[in-house]
Order: C-alpha cells, then sequence, then structure tokens
C-alpha cells in the first residue's frame, strides 16, 4: 500500500533563508503523524506547500502514491488534503451548520440552499468519525475547543481524508487539549490521516504515531514513536553539533541593573501568560531563560521593554520603576533589544542601512534628538558599527534587505551594543545565521559583560544558553520552574526542566 | 545615478503607455489623437493657459502632501476632501468677521484653515487609536458628515444676504481685501511677458512650495519624520524602537488634515468667500498625485503639474471639437493605474537588483566569505 502522503526532495527558499532545505516526509495512512522544530525550522512552510498555498522550488509530492502538483488549495482539497489553521477563520454570528457549508453550500437549481441535505451529510460525517456537534448552535457561543471541532468537521465535510493540523493545541487549555486527542483517536480509528504540528514535546508523545523533526529546515530524523523520549527529541529539535561557545571567568558583580519582583502579564483574554515571576540580573552577568517556545518568554521581553501591559509587580532598571514609562524612554533609560524575529521587530528592510542603525537610537546622539535626526553622526556611528562589528556590506546605503542575514543580525548587535546599554536583551541572537556570523556575536556579547553589561538572553541553542549563561532560568507556562548553574547541567537536564519531565521545589527555582 | 534612473523609469514607461491606449480610445471614438495632443499643447504653451495650470496644481499639490504624510506611515487619510471644504468655509467665515493688517488677516486665515483641517483629520486618528476604527472608513464618513451635513447646515445660516439670492450675493460675506493672498503675477512678469486675459497666478503658489519644502526637511532631516517613515517601513520594529503608535496616528492624521486645510486657499484667494459650489475632488485628486508621484516632494511637483495640464486641456478639447472632453479623465485613470503597475514592477526588480550588487561587491572585496 503506498503512503498517504510521501515528500521528496522539498526545497523552498526565499531572499536571503532557505525555508525548506530537501526535506522528506512521509506519512502513512491513517496514522497520527507528528511534525516538530523549532519556530523558524521551516514546518509551516512545509505544510503550506502541501496544501497547495505556496510552490516548491524543487522537489516532488505524492498523495496516495501519485505525483502531483498543486497551485493552489482548492487542487489540495481536491486531493482530500485539508488544513486547519491555528487561528480559526469562522463566521461568529453564523450557525455551526451555516459555517460548515459556507463556500461549498449544496444549492438547488434556483439557488437556494439545501439546508436538509447539507445537515443530513453534516450527520454522517459526524458519525463517520465519532465527533459530536449541535449543528444549529451559534459559533460565537461555543468555547474555544468545539470551535476547532466545527473547522476539523468543515475540513471533513469537504471530503479531506488527510488533515493538517497547525500547532492546534497553542489555542487549547489542557482539559481541551485532550478532548481534541480524543477526537484525533476517533478520526484516526474512521479512517483519516493527521499530520500534526506541535512542539510541546509530552503532546507529541502522548498522541502522535510517528514522528519527524526539522531543524533548520532540514528533516534531522523521522521515527516512529516508538520508545522516543522527551529528551531524545529536545536535542533533535535543538541539535549539539554547533560549536560550544567557551564559558569564561565570571564577570558577575554585585550591582542589581534588573530587577523584576512578582510580575504578572495577562494575554488579551485575560489568561495569566506570566505568573508572578521574579529575577535579577547584575551587571555583568548573564542571565539564560530556556524554554520550549510559547512559555511566556516573549511577553516576559514585552514587558520589560514596555509593549504589552502589565498586570502587577513591578520592574526595575538600575533602581528607578520602569513600569510606567513608555517604550521611548525605556530604551533611553539604556535598555538594548535584540528582538527575536528581525524581520518583524528589528529592521526597516526597505531603508538604508544607517537608518536601520538609528532604530531605536533616534532620539539619542550621535543619530540624533529631541527634533532633529542628524545625518551626519547616524552614518559616521554606522560606519562604525559595520567596521567594528564586521558588518559585510559594500557601504551603509543599501537596503538591510540585501544583506544576508548574519549581517542583518550583526547590524542588530552593532546598533543595540555600541548605544551603551545598561541591560540589553537578546532573544535569539544567532538563530538563522552561520557559524562564523555566530562566533561573532557570542564574542561581542561576551565582550559586552565584560564591560558590565547585564544581559537577558533567550535562546532554544541549548548549548548557546548553557556556554554563555552566568545563571539559567526555565520557563515552563508562564512561571519560572527552575533555577540552575550552567557549570552543572547538561542539554539533556535543561530539556527535562523545560518539558515539566523534571521539577525544582518552588525555593529552589525563586 | 542608477536610482534615479530606476525611479524615473516607471512614471516615463507610464506616460508612453497611457499615450498608446489613450490613442487608441481616441481612434475608437473616432477623432484623430495627434490633432487632440495637438491642441492641448499647443494650448498649453500659452501663457494664459500656464497660469491655469499652475492654479490648479497648486491645490493638487497641497492635497497631494496632505495625502502622502498619511501614506508614509500606511494611514489612509481619504477625508481631504471634507477636510479641506470644510475649513474653507469656517476659514472663509471667520475671515469675514473681522478687519486687521494684511498680514495678520492673512495669517489668521491660514492658521483657522489649518487648524480646523487638523481637528477634523484628528477625529479619524483618535477614533482609530481608541476604539480600532479604520480610518479608510471613517474619514469616507467624515466627508459625508462634512459636506452633506456641516456644510450644507452651516452655509445656510452663514449665507450672506438672507432675502436676495443671486448668483453673485450667494455665499458667505466676502472677506476685506486686506483677507485675500494678493496675487504673484509681478513675480512671473520677471520672467515672461505680462499676463493677458486678467488671469492671475494664485499667491497660494508660493505657500504650497514652502509646505513642499517643510516635508522633504520634516521627512529627512526631523526626528519626527523618522518616526513617521520608520512606523510606515515597518511598525513593528518603531514600536519596539521606542514610536509610540498611538501618538504617531493621531499626529500624523492632525498634520495630513492642517495641510489639507490649507488646499482651499487658493480658491478663497480668488473668490474672497466660501461660494455654494466651490471646486470640489481636489481632495480625492490629491491622492491621486501622491499615488503617481511616489509621495516624493519632487515627484508630487510633476504629476501635480501633469493632472492640472490635463485637467486644463479639457476645456480646449471642447472648444476644438478635437476629441470629447471626457479624455483627460480617461487618462488620468490609466497614468494612475500604469503607474502603479510599473512602480510594483520596478520595486521588485530593483530589490532584486540590489540584492545581486551586494552580494556581488562582496564577492570582489571578499572572496573567502562564509555565504549562509
Amino acid at each position: 500500500m503506498s503512503a498517504a502522503i510521501e515528500l521528496t526532495g522539498i526545497t523552498k527558499r526565499f531572499p536571503g533563508v532557505i525555508a525548506n532545505d530537501n526535506v522528506n516526509l512521509t506519512v502513512e495512512k491513517g496514522e497520527i503523524h507528528a511534525i516538530c522544530g523549532e519556530n523558524g525550522a521551516g514546518k509551516s512552510t512545509l505544510m503550506k506547500i502541501l496544501y497547495g498555498m505556496q510552490p516548491a522550488d524543487e522537489g516532488t509530492m505524492k498523495v496516495n502514491g501519485e505525483e502531483v502538483v498543486f497551485s493552489s488549495p482548492t487542487d489540495a482539497i481536491d486531493r482530500g488534503i485539508g488544513m486547519v489553521h491555528q487561528h480559526f477563520m469562522l463566521a461568529d454570528q453564523l450557525t455551526v451548520l451555516e459555517n460548515i457549508i459556507l463556500g461549498a453550500e449544496p444549492t438547488t437549481a434556483g439557488g437556494a440552499i439545501k439546508f436538509k441535505e447539507a445537515e443530513a451529510h453534516l450527520a454522517e460525517v459526524a458519525e463517520d468519525y465519532g465527533l459530536t456537534i449541535d449543528p444549529d448552535d451559534m459559533v460565537e457561543s461555543l468555547e474555544v475547543g468545539e470551535r476547532q471541532r466545527v473547522e476539523i468537521i468543515k475540513v471533513l465535510y469537504r471530503g479531506a481524508e488527510i488533515l493538517i493540523l497547525d500547532e492546534p493545541t497553542a489555542v487549547l487549555v489542557p482539559q481541551e487539549v485532550e478532548a481534541l486527542f480524543d477526537n484525533m483517536r476517533e478520526l484516526k480509528a474512521g479512517g483519516a490521516t493527521i499530520i500534526f504540528i506541535d512542539h510541546k514535546l509530552d503532546e507529541v508523545l502522548e498522541i502522535s504515531d510517528s514522528i519527524t523533526v526539522l531543524r533548520h529546515g532540514k528533516t534531522v530524523a523521522s521515527m516512529p514513536n516508538d520508545g522516543v523520549t522527551a529528551h531524545d527529541l529536545a536535542e533533535l529539535m535543538v541539535g549539539s553539533e554547533l560549536p560550544t561557545p567557551d564559558t569564561t571567568e565570571s564577570t558577575v558583580t554585585d550591582h542589581v541593573a534588573l530587577a523584576i519582583d512578582d510580575l504578572t502579564v495577562a494575554d488579551e483574554d485575560g489568561r495569566a501568560v506570566i505568573e508572578n515571576i521574579s529575577l535579577s540580573i547584575r551587571k555583568g552577568e548573564i542571565l539564560g531563560i530556556a524554554g520550549v517556545e510559547g512559555n511566556g518568554q516573549g511577553d516576559l521581553v514585552d514587558a520589560i521593554i514596555g509593549t504589552t501591559d502589565i498586570l502587577g509587580g513591578s520592574i526595575e532598571l538600575l533602581g528607578s520603576d520602569l513600569t510606567k514609562l513608555s517604550v521611548r524612554k525605556r530604551r533611553e533609560a539604556g535598555i538594548g533589544y535584540v528582538p527575536e524575529d528581525r524581520h518583524h521587530e528589528g529592521l526597516m528592510l526597505d531603508a538604508p542601512l544607517w537608518e536601520n542603525a538609528a532604530l531605536g537610537h533616534q532620539t539619542q546622539e550621535p543619530y540624533g534628538s529631541r527634533w532633529l535626526l542628524n545625518r551626519k553622526g547616524a552614518r559616521a556611528q554606522t560606519t562604525t558599527i559595520k567596521e567594528e562589528f564586521d558588518v559585510r556590506t559594500p557601504n551603509i546605503d543599501v537596503s538591510a534587505h540585501a544583506l544576508s542575514g548574519g549581517n542583518q543580525q550583526k547590524l542588530i548587535i552593532g546598533r543595540e551594543l555600541t548605544s551603551n546599554p545598561s541591560l540589553l536583551i537578546a532573544a535569539h541572537p544567532t538563530r538563522g545565521i552561520d557559524v562564523g556570523a555566530q562566533a561573532a556575536v557570542w564574542e561581542q556579547i561576551r565582550a559586552a559583560r565584560a564591560d558590565g553589561l547585564a544581559t537577558l538572553l533567550i535562546s532554544a541553542d541549548l548549548d548557546e544558553l548553557i556556554g554563555l549563561s552566568d545563571t539559567i532560568v526555565v520557563m515552563l507556562r508562564g512561571r519560572l520552574v527552575a533555577r540552575l548553574a550552567p557549570e552543572d547541567v547538561t542539554p539533556r537536564d535543561l530539556g527535562a526542566y523545560m518539558t515539566g519531565a523534571a521539577h525544582q521545589d518552588d525555593n529552589e527555582a525563586a | 545615478m542608477r536610482r534615479f534612473l530606476f525611479a524615473a523609469a516607471a512614471p516615463v514607461g507610464a506616460l508612453v503607455v497611457t499615450l498608446i491606449i489613450t490613442s487608441i480610445a481616441l481612434i475608437l471614438f473616432g477623432s484623430n489623437p495627434l490633432e487632440a495632443y495637438g491642441d492641448m499643447i499647443s494650448h498649453a504653451s500659452k501663457l494664459e493657459t500656464q497660469v491655469d495650470i499652475l492654479n490648479r496644481a497648486t491645490p493638487y499639490y497641497l492635497s497631494a502632501i496632505a495625502a502622502a504624510i498619511g501614506f508614509r506611515m500606511n494611514l489612509f487619510n481619504i477625508g481631504v476632501e471634507g477636510q479641506y471644504l470644510f475649513a474653507l468655509l469656517i476659514a472663509a467665515q471667520v475671515g469675514s468677521l473681522v478687519a486687521l493688517p494684511q498680514v495678520f488677516h492673512i495669517l489668521l486665515i491660514m492658521t483657522v484653515a489649518m487648524a480646523v483641517g487638523a481637528a477634523y483629520a484628528g477625529i479619524a486618528g483618535v477614533l482609530k487609536v481608541t476604539r480600532g476604527v479604520n480610518e479608510v472608513i471613517s474619514t469616507i464618513m467624515l466627508n459625508s458628515i462634512a459636506i452633506s451635513g456641516l456644510i450644507a447646515l452651516l452655509q445656510q445660516r452663514w449665507q450672506a444676504d438672507q432675502e436676495n439670492f443671486t448668483s453673485t450675493t450667494l455665499g458667505t460675506n466676502p472677506i476685506d481685501e486686506s483677507g485675500l493672498m494678493p496675487n504673484i503675477n509681478g513675480l512671473l512678469e520677471i520672467f515672461t511677458r505680462d499676463i493677458g486675459q486678467g488671469k492671475e497666478l494664485t499667491g497660494v503658489l508660493l505657500i504650497a512650495i514652502l509646505v513642499g519644502v517643510a516635508y522633504h526637511l520634516l521627512l529627512t532631516r526631523m526626528r519626527f519624520g523618522f518616526d513617521l517613515r520608520a512606523s510606515g517601513l515597518n511598525p513593528f520594529a518603531a514600536r519596539a524602537g521606542g514610536v509610540p503608535p498611538k501618538q504617531m496616528i493621531v499626529a500624523a492624521m492632525c498634520l495630513s488634515g492642517a495641510v489639507a486645510g490649507l488646499i482651499g486657499m487658493v480658491e478663497l484667494a480668488d473668490t474672497g468667500k466660501f461660494s455654494p459650489n466651490p471646486i470640489k475632488g481636489l481632495g480625492f485628486g490629491g491622492i491621486a498625485v501622491a499615488l503617481l508621484g511616489r509621495n516624493h516632494p519632487g515627484g508630487m511637483v510633476l504629476s501635480a503639474l501633469l493632472f492640472a495640464f490635463l485637467d486644463v486641456s479639457s476645456g480646449i478639447l471642447q472648444n476644438t471639437e478635437a476629441a470629447t472632453k471626457e479624455i483627460v479623465n480617461i487618462m488620468q485613470g490609466i497614468v494612475l493605474l500604469v503607474a502603479v503597475v510599473a512602480y510594483g514592477v520596478t520595486k521588485r526588480i530593483q530589490t532584486r537588483e540590489e540584492a545581486r550588487a551586494t552580494a556581488e561587491a562582496l564577492r570582489a572585496t571578499e572572496p573567502a566569505e562564509v555565504v549562509a
């Protein structure tokens, strides 16, 4: 019997990055196949290719043994592939039935919708796959988990037998996750094939039959879920073949630079994404935060730089309270920020390098002042950054998009470090850059640390965390669950804390 | 030089394509395109026509800058139309109530117009940041409220002669001579012969030039302009870089509205009052001029002149019957459409070209570079 999905040698390039590099994926009929990997590992790109949303540059796709080329999702749907997106696409003011048939309404010759027929077909589908839903409920009255079920049924209603679920558990609370998994088992029993994206390892291990791990756009492993542990997966996901940054002599001083006390942050729906976190970073110290992505690290960063409101607690920089200050005031007070995604929060891709260097510092010399932009000063400073931080560019007037990822990152690190911050927030500072640039970035961060910089380092590269940090804390579900000394911890240990497989009692963690 | 050629290629190409399409249209209508173009050009080569063109280009240019301020940070102020008409009415009424020395009188009227425009546009900005109302929707609605509501109402109340409606008495009380921006025929006549046919070159032209220079300085030399552009280029990076998004939205809308308020000054200098049928469409035209001129202070000068030239040409086409006068609207529409497409294409080529050139330059100097 041929596999439900067989992808061979899929390669997809975007300007400056290779999102998928010769990826292979085989999904057998009737199995639940998990795809895991860090953010940016290429999971979403691969799924978009499979669902016909983007064409692959190279490679072949086979569905049920037949080679296919999709030019749009319609082609994929015709082949029985359906996708449930992370963000629901439902009309609140319509009923479940109306939402399900939306866009595929059975109509009479006169254009009237045959609701009876639709309802019968829906009942059939629900029966086949053991999913229960009241077709007459208004979608606005449904819980998140139920809405997800509507999305799944919508896909099944259109005849999909291969389902792609894009991080389905990201929006769910634990009980809802259980319900989802029950539904997935029912679907499997009904004969469906499920590809599901997730990076919560315990969930992956619980539900999947086989697992494929992607890293940096490449398939690093594909195996049956048989005797695999969360530790193994964590190691595969983050890799450990990169050169380890050397641990150097401690430069930690007694002066506290950043002090966070009892910080709580809630998301738009009022769910706490950070709960009662307290931590401090001293001058000359690098505090590393380990955690599976989406456990509140991003929210912590947002809270410190001021792009999100906090619910409670305090944040102090060098003894002065930041919580009431605007982002600009905080940046001026000495917070340097290397964002997680340099294209999203770091750069203006269509602007020249010297303007990018000024971003975040435009109110301060040499880039500018309250009223004026100092073009001369900004250009001179950018030239300095180009030389000191080895940004490889013909000149400082090219647009940021023309540089490679590593050089873009060096520019960002350079602009933040040359502004003499008291605190540097570095989120995944070496993500997606080549080995040479990575070593340079480590070197720069270590040099700044020796000069007394306090650094908050967030990284999914556990070797990087262990190598650079003076102290490591682990975040899980918005809390600090462990506090570790990098000297006596291995990526394996960290992985255990990150996935909740190991525990420290509260006193130790705090 | 290379950059300049790239920048010029698209609009020139768009113009050529427009001429081709328009020629086909004219032939289909049974007109001779060469004859029509000939009439337009010979008409435009007369000094008096040129004065007309400048008088029309001036409000177009101001309107384009008003729109461009918003465009630069991805804000679509579609409400320039309502803002300038409302500002014109209030400024005309306020101007008619006072008697001041000339400089102060003119400055007062301009200040009132800018303040009204800013406040009216500011409503859309405040609605966006406090209630999340899309500015396109709110400014369109504010246009209707201004034009069909406020202006219709206040115009009746402030009608100069309540009993006697003749074409000359319709409108607000006339402003004293001291409040009217003088013409600058003298300035132009330094370079040319005397202007005939009683044509007057609007003094607001000088204001528009000042506004253009100020716009250029704001964007390139001022910290606020940098924040504005940063917000447009990447709002997330701008926010992380300390640019307050909400304040920027309100400030940009107000600034856009303030410039919009100046558009009506051209007409006010001419008529000296708010007449019930002011020239409409300058606000919407400005959006087109800004798009065609790529929000660039110099580019918008050229596109404002082009649109003004086409507007003014409609009259001569009607007189000579070389072609239907609507052809100029068709041309405005086509040139805009073609230009927007052409800009998109050149942008893509330029981006690719720059990445390639950069990579090449690096390979030449540093052959050992490790490519990620």
